[in-house]
């Protein structure tokens, strides 16, 4: 199946150059990172994580988001998704790769990373997040390769995949969930110590990864003579107005306890985020007010059925999706848990040129690990549909 | 060697039956312990605010500095602070209220890591970098941090620090003459107060770089020194006689969350 | 005689060249193989092992140290003849090889290694 990745069109070397060449540029920007410390970030004694994490978390959700697609057909033999599966799983793949990719740029010791196997630590999440991942990343791997490796010649599945593909549905709801207990046991970040943080998390994954597989479904229809299928698709649509719709429920729940209470380590986090915080505003303020208008904006659209159908309109509302809990959970999430401090100061922190090149450089490589991956599936798709 | 590969092997146990329960439930009470040498001893530290710190007094922080190499950054976003003072009512926010003073809200208070009974850094970190001593100073492993900097997002006291630049260049370009017997720190790794244990645990009598400075600088204004610190296991220790005595007026940072730090402030 | 011999020969002989390029770059810089030589302390003959045992395990020998003294507080000086050496690289070792350049790094640079020791330690002077 691999040698489909090294005959392409001119348009997908194209796409493969663009993106090795935004991959070098980063390479660049990381070596300068690696060479001088952590301190050519925006990140401070305060602030101490930023850009980085927050696009960890938004991509682990992603990531889990792949069981909106398996759980329908696995367990429930929804046949409308026999097609659009296997997207969602290369769609995990280059999440997790994005992810391990996002926590190795954010170490201060990049070297001594495998300090945390070396030295298990069963009382710290981020022990637990690094196994999870990695499970996820293999199971995924394991399960994609041989559920479609097995379809191209035109074979069942061998039954030993059937119960990792049961095992994945609970891996993924488990890799966001100890993603959040990464924040939501501390004591010292009010914002975060949330009880429902992790259903919070769950519910803006649901939206955002369906959402971004809504659009690669279109641009994977428009590109190649593969069509997941139009039915999917509305489906997808689906699946994000519920979880959205649940996700701005949380929210609202969320400011509801902390606003009602009047507990002013609870308040000032919302404070800051909506209004800015002792004089200071950050561009967390006019990003939280944007990204909330096109949530709201996106989720209305979604919300009826006649607009949903219309498939410029569900493009256009699951990109305001994808971008609102993008600019939600990749950013505001971690600058506003940290302001104010828990000496209360109000910090600066907006991430600099290198922080966002090394940011892209990641993303460039999962978009590359996911157009091989489409690639490959796409291109056996079109012999199939040939023979 | 054959030690650490038991411990692996345990540890790796206790992981699998922790996966089977439910992951890091049940570990919240109790920080791994190490140390047998200082066993039985229980640090703590009492910062005396009964008589405020002498005006624009910074002898703590400079010995503390001077003594652990700690560099001096000009962009506040990069600094490393063991031991600095914080205006009252940041430090105590819940003390403060609409009639108080601008003296009282402005009253610079000494801070510094509050070596935890329950540290929740010591929960966070994924390698056992940071740790507890058996002598209750919570410590830090600077050759195993991988800098992920998880223990600073924990801290609910702002007490630890991250060399986000290579702290041993600055150093060295402020001039600063370097302390033989510390060593500095490398970049990408977390640091905080240690409580001084290289030098008390050996010496019955040695004392914490920062109250020993603050002894010299209150007796010279002819006064009692502000920190003051010992062993609150030894039942003969005068920093528990000192407790007792203040009676309700020992506070202590955000005692609600269950920390039990063993920083007192007498008030 | 080969199929694709071509490529199969020029891919030997790249790897050949590759593979020996360190002998003839340390030829080409006229520097051939050379015995390290530390200099040792004059004060003493006396270290805390035997100098067989410190050329193989000195590094085994600091990370225990390091264990006991960061990880179990365990100061404890080690005594040998009378004489207490404190585990400590600054104030241990460096009180007889006072110099790192003269000592440490000899056989370091000689066997391709690079603790990295002295980024956090400050030497003796």
């Amino acid at each position: 199946m691999l040698e489909k990745a090294f005959h392409g069109s001119y348009r997908y070397w194209s796409l493969v150059g663009i993106l090795l060449l935004v991959l070098a540029i980063g390479a660049i920007a990381y070596v300068v990172q690696f060479f001088t410390g952590l301190g050519v970030t925006g990140l401070s004694r305060d602030v101490s994580w930023g850009l980085y994490i927050g696009q960890f978390t938004f991509l682990v959700g992603v990531a889990a988001s792949a069981v909106m697609v398996v759980l329908p057909y696995y367990l429930h033999n929804y046949k409308a998704f026999g097609k659009i599966t296997i997207l969602g799983e290369c769609l995990a793949i280059p999440s997790v790769l994005m992810c391990m990719g996002f926590i190795f740029v954010d170490m201060g010791q990049p070297t001594r990373i495998l300090n945390v196997f070396l030295h298990p630590t069963p009382n710290s999440p981020m022990f637990w997040d690094t196994v999870v991942l990695f499970g996820y990343l293999v199971l995924n791997v394991v399960i994609g390769w041989t559920t479609f490796g097995a379809e191209a010649k035109g074979i069942a599945p061998p039954g030993w995949v059937k119960p990792l593909i049961i095992l994945s549905i609970p891996w993924a709801v488990s890799i966001h969930t100890v993603t959040a207990f990464l924040y939501c046991g501390l004591a010292a970040r009010p914002y975060w110590m949330t009880a429902i943080l992790a259903p919070r998390f769950l519910a803006s994954a649901f939206s955002a990864g369906p959402a971004l597989l809504i659009i690669l479904s279109l641009v994977v229809r428009k590109y190649t003579k593969f069509d997941p299928g139009r039915e999917a698709i509305q489906k997808l649509g689906t699946i994000v107005t519920y979880a959205m719709a649940v996700n701005v429920f949380f929210i609202a729940l969320e400011l509801f306890t902390s606003l009602y209470s009047n507990i002013p380590a609870h308040m000032e986090h919302f404070q800051f985020m909506f209004l800015g915080l002792e004089g200071e505003t950050s561009f967390i303020t006019p990003l939280m007010w944007f990204s909330s208008f096109v949530g709201i904006v996106a989720l209305v659209l979604l919300l009826f059925p006649r607009f949903r159908r219309n498939e410029t309109i569900l493009a256009w509302a699951a990109g305001g999706v994808f971008f609102s809990l993008w600019a939600e959970k990749g950013l505001a999430l971690l600058v506003t848990g940290y302001i104010p401090t828990p000496l209360l100061a109000v910090p600066h922190y907006a991430p600099t040129i290198v922080e966002i090149l090394i940011s892209t450089m990641i993303w460039a490589f999962g978009f590359l690990v996911l157009t091989v991956l489409y690639k490959i599936v796409t291109s056996v798709r079109e012999d199939l549909e040939q023979v | 060697m054959a030690a650490s590969r038991r411990d692996f092997i345990k540890l790796a146990g206790f992981s699998v039956a922790g996966l089977c329960f439910g992951g890091p439930t049940g570990c919240a009470t109790t920080a791994p312990v190490n140390g047998q040498g200082t066993a039985g001893k229980r640090w703590a530290l009492v910062v005396d605010l009964r008589t405020p710190c002498p005006e624009g007094c910074t002898a703590c922080m400079k010995s503390c500095n001077l003594a652990h190499n700690i560099p001096q950054w000009d962009d506040i976003k990069h600094e490393i602070k063991w031991i600095w003072k914080e205006p009252w009512e940041h430090v105590f926010p819940e003390q403060v209220h609409s009639y108080s003073t601008a003296a009282l809200r402005e009253l610079p208070v000494p801070v510094l890591c509050n070596h935890c009974d329950n540290p929740p850094c010591v929960r966070a970190c994924p390698t056992k970098a940071t740790f507890k001593t058996a002598s209750g100073i919570v410590a830090m492993d600077q050759h195993r941090c991988i800098g992920c900097r998880y223990c600073l997002a924990a801290c609910p006291y702002g007490a630890r620090s991250f060399n986000w630049l290579d702290p041993r260049e600055r150093l060295e370009e402020q001039g600063a003459a370097l302390s033989r017997d510390f060593p500095t720190r490398t970049k990408g790794v977390v640091e905080k107060c240690n409580f001084c244990s290289e030098r008390i645990n050996d010496d019955a009598s040695a004392l914490p770089y920062c109250v020993e400075a603050c002894r010299e600088a209150c007796s010279r204004h002819g006064r009692e020194p502000v920190l003051h610190f010992g062993d609150l296991h030894d039942p003969s220790s005068p920093l528990l006689a000192l407790l007792r005595e203040s009676g309700a007026n020992t506070i202590r940072r955000k005692p609600e969350i269950g920390t039990r730090p063993h920083v007192f402030y007498l008030v | 005689m080969f199929y694709d011999a071509g490529k199969i020969f020029t891919g030997l002989a790249i790897f050949l060249v590759g593979a020996t390029f360190p002998f003839w770059y340390a030829m080409a810089a006229g520097k051939t193989a050379y015995k390290p030589e530390p200099v040792f302390p004059t004060s003493t003959s006396q270290c805390v092992e035997s100098t067989e045992q410190m050329i193989a395990g000195h590094m085994e020998i600091l990370d225990d140290w390091r264990n006991e003294v960061v990880r179990r507080s365990d100061r404890e000086p080690i005594e040998i003849n009378g004489t207490a050496y404190p585990k400590s690289l600054s104030r241990g070792c460096g009180n007889c090889h006072a110099d790192q350049t003269q000592f440490c790094d000899r056989c370091h640079e000689y066997a391709g290694v690079s603790p990295y020791c002295w980024e956090c330690h400050v030497e003796g002077d």
